[in-house]
């Protein structure tokens, strides 16, 4: 077993072009790892790719993933796993991060939290039965002026109360555009 | 690129701004666009149109200006005027902003920050100079204001070893949190033996409530990038990583699209503006684990592993990636090396107090009237942050204590408000002066539960690799929660305190090290609360839900001894 010094093993022949499923949204996979030469170090570079193509990292994902790059998959499903990024689960058609870093925190964003758990009925971490709802909390997104801060679909938005940020999803999952401040 | 070339494009882009008679900058960062910058932009360039002003007015997308809590922000320059700083600006101030100001010369003051709040006036900026003036996807904007002139002179000037000379004569201290010396890094880097060496910068800035880094990766991204080819010089690299959060995507973006701007204009790659120097960057995303700032964990994350930390020595200068030397150094200790080389050891040794030089950024956040990030020079005392620059606590209430380092610092109450801000000072206190994180809270914080937030964090963001913290932390969130529900008992605190000396002393890694520290910093200044919530089942801010009472030490359950 490699120790934590090995210079890993680097590049050789790039596979075949298709994937036997017809997906094409392996070849976005492919394209990072030839990017990388197929270097075993890009290992979390080509994960994050997989989970923007896919939206989840799937076995068979993983599986693919660690064959391309001649890994074992155990180690693949260890790192995959030990990062919080990577969801192993489908997440719903909408997303809601909640911040709870400190500052944010200290703004009362558990109460958020808890005002969104209470709603939907899931915790963070979780999607509801229906699949329209992911709820997640993140430590801190780096906009700690705009206190306390979500991120629904991928549009931040700051400066909530438990009231707004229950609104903006509502709004969301119903399938409207969150409103955003300007 | 040559070095009179270098001159020539930047000459060409000054001239090019002098042009215009006044510049529109608007904040183009995280903050400012989540609370409408976009639309302000795009109301400026149509009012701009429908004047006829295009040839006159330039808008440029900068970085940050520092206060992100009044954006969208935006500066008008104008020939021969001081700059105005409009804050909140909407898209029909935004055409008010055209009409009244720039066409007619009248400041809008209703909406404009006064020229002499502290604020603007109290700081030094020398990492954040160019952030909110440059358009941070411009190369020649950086070049304008002289950029890679110090790498420049650098590498047909000095040796590496004067290089490295220059970095302990100005006592640079890591800016990371731990404050090593600078200089005294790049030299064991530079002396260790070996032919291939690495250079990785540090922006996974894990802390919560810290937002320096990625500030100055998304508004200034040269600045980064040429702190680190200087310091490959001196170490001998000739490949550099930036380490980038997986949360921060603009960030990554605009270091990877500098980085490729640079390379087009040869100031990074092969033959570095005409010299022998060859030097690579590549930037790695993280995914999301508050451990990867830990250095060693860095490293492996970088190599595609998982970021757990392994034990040191062997120091990553001697031993780091792939076994290679490796000097490891924060984002915002790079973006102080370029002034560094530019004006001299001596001018940076002359701001700060005697052990700490420079300046520091704080990201200023929590009950304060003005959040945003502030660059002030180091021995400024907490007072004058918080209520000068900070404008004090909003909503009349009182202060009561900052927290500084994040998860692995300390509060500090209001008796010690008139600490100068360094290194010493702050770890005299019990706190650190950490990546940069300053919170403010005030009477409605209650100091358990903030201890328990922070533990919590540490708890969950433990790599799991040795047993006192990852165990240890678990063990102490418990006892917290049981304070904050009220079913404590005194014996708790002693055991709360037992295992903060037990988890600080024998964890593997930094993190597990300092987790106790909100803990023990809480237990000093705020033993009353603990003590208010364990014997008078009471929150004295009146937060925490004391829902629980303690189990009783009957003595038939044998509790007591099994304990």
């Amino acid at each position: 077993m490699p120790d934590a010094n090995t210079q890993l093993k680097t590049a050789r022949a790039p596979a075949k072009t298709e994937h036997p499923s017809g997906d094409k949204r392996f070849q976005l996979i492919d394209r990072t790892l030839k990017r990388f030469q197929y270097q075993q170090d890009a290992l979390i570079e080509v994960l994050h790719t997989a989970q923007e193509a896919f939206g989840f990292l799937s076995d068979d994902l993983l599986l693919y993933v660690a064959q391309q790059l001649k890994l074992p998959t155990s180690w693949v499903y260890g790192v995959a796993t030990f990062y919080h990024f990577f969801s192993l689960k489908p997440q719903g058609e909408h997303n809601c991060i909640v911040c709870l870093g400190t500052a944010c925190y200290v703004k009362q964003a558990a109460d958020i939290v808890a005002a969104l758990q209470k709603a939907y009925a899931i915790a963070p971490g979780q999607t509801t039965r229906d699949h329209q709802l992911s709820l997640n909390t993140a430590r801190c997104l780096g906009s700690c002026g705009l206190a306390p801060v979500i991120v629904l679909d991928g549009t931040v938005i700051g400066r909530v109360t438990p009231a707004v940020a229950l609104d903006q999803v509502q709004r969301v999952v119903a399938n409207m555009q969150p409103e955003t401040v300007g | 690129m040559n070095s009179a070339e270098l001159e020539t494009f930047a000459q060409r882009e000054r001239d090019k701004q002098q042009g215009f008679r006044c510049r529109l900058l608007c904040c183009a960062s995280t903050p400012c666009l989540s609370s409408g910058g976009a639309s302000v932009a795009a109301a400026f360039a149509a009012a701009i149109k429908r004047h006829g002003l295009d040839a006159e007015v330039q808008i440029v997308a900068t970085g940050c200006m520092g206060p992100c809590s009044r954006g969208p922000i935006v500066t008008v320059q104008e020939q021969g005027k001081p700059d105005t700083f409009y804050e909140e600006v909407t898209a029909i101030i935004a055409e008010q902003i055209v009409a009244e100001h720039v066409i007619h010369g009248q400041v809008q003051q209703a909406h404009a920050l006064p020229a002499d709040m502290p604020f603007l006036v109290k700081q030094h900026k020398i990492v954040l100079a160019n952030s909110g003036v440059i358009d941070p996807e411009r190369i020649e904007d950086y070049l304008a204001h002289d950029g890679y002139r110090a790498l420049d002179k650098v590498l047909h000037e000095l040796t590496p070893e004067e290089v490295c000379n220059a970095m302990v004569q100005s006592g640079l201290r890591g800016r990371g949190g731990a404050g090593y010396p600078t200089g005294l890094k790049w030299n064991l880097v530079r002396k260790a033996a070996g032919d291939k060496k690495y250079v990785v910068a540090n922006g996974d800035e894990g802390d919560p409530g810290a937002y320096m880094d990625r500030a100055l990766m998304e508004s200034d991204p040269h600045r980064v990038l040429e702190g680190i080819a200087i310091a490959g010089y001196a170490v001998g690299a000739d490949q550099g990583f930036v380490y980038v959060r997986g949360e921060y995507p603009i960030a990554a973006q605009r270091l990877e699209k500098a980085i490729r701007a640079a390379e087009r204009r040869g100031l990074l790659g092969s033959r570095i503006l005409d010299s022998n120097f060859n030097f690579r960057i590549d930037v790695r995303i993280g995914a999301g684990a508050f451990v990867c700032g830990e250095e060693t964990a860095l490293m492996q994350s970088i190599m595609g592993r998982r970021g757990q930390p392994v034990p040191r020595p062997p120091y990553p200068a001697q031993s780091g990636l792939w076994g290679k030397p490796t000097l490891i150094n924060n984002v915002e200790t790079y973006g102080s090396i370029a002034p560094i080389m530019r004006n001299g050891a001596a001018w940076f040794a002359g701001i700060g107090t005697e052990k700490s030089k420079g300046t520091k950024i704080f990201a200023l956040a929590g009950n304060i009237k003005n959040t945003g990030l502030i660059e002030v020079p180091m021995g400024m005392t907490l007072r004058e942050i918080v209520f000068d620059i900070g404008g004090g606590i909003p909503d009349g209430l009182a202060f009561k204590a900052a927290q500084t380092g994040g998860p692995s610092g300390g509060c500090i109450p209001a008796h010690h408000l008139d600490t100068p801000v360094d290194y010493e000072s702050l770890k005299a206190l019990g706190s650190i002066m950490g990546s940069g994180g300053l919170i403010i809270m005030d009477e409605r914080s209650c100091m358990v539960k903030i201890a328990k937030y922070f533990m919590e964090f540490c708890a969950d963001e433990s790599c799991g690799k040795c047993v006192p913290c990852r165990v240890g932390t678990v063990q102490m969130y418990r006892i917290l929660d049981r304070v904050s529900n009220g079913s404590a008992t005194v014996a708790d605190l002693q055991t709360l305190r037992d295992l903060c000396g037990l988890v600080s002393e024998t964890s593997l890694c930094g993190l597990g090290q300092s987790a106790p520290n909100p803990v023990l910093s809480t237990l000093r200044y705020f033993l009353d609360e603990y003590e208010a919530h364990i014997t008078e089942h009471r929150c004295p801010a009146g937060v925490c839900e004391m829902n629980a009472v303690p189990i009783w030490d009957l003595p038939q359950t044998r509790r007591a001894e099994l304990m």
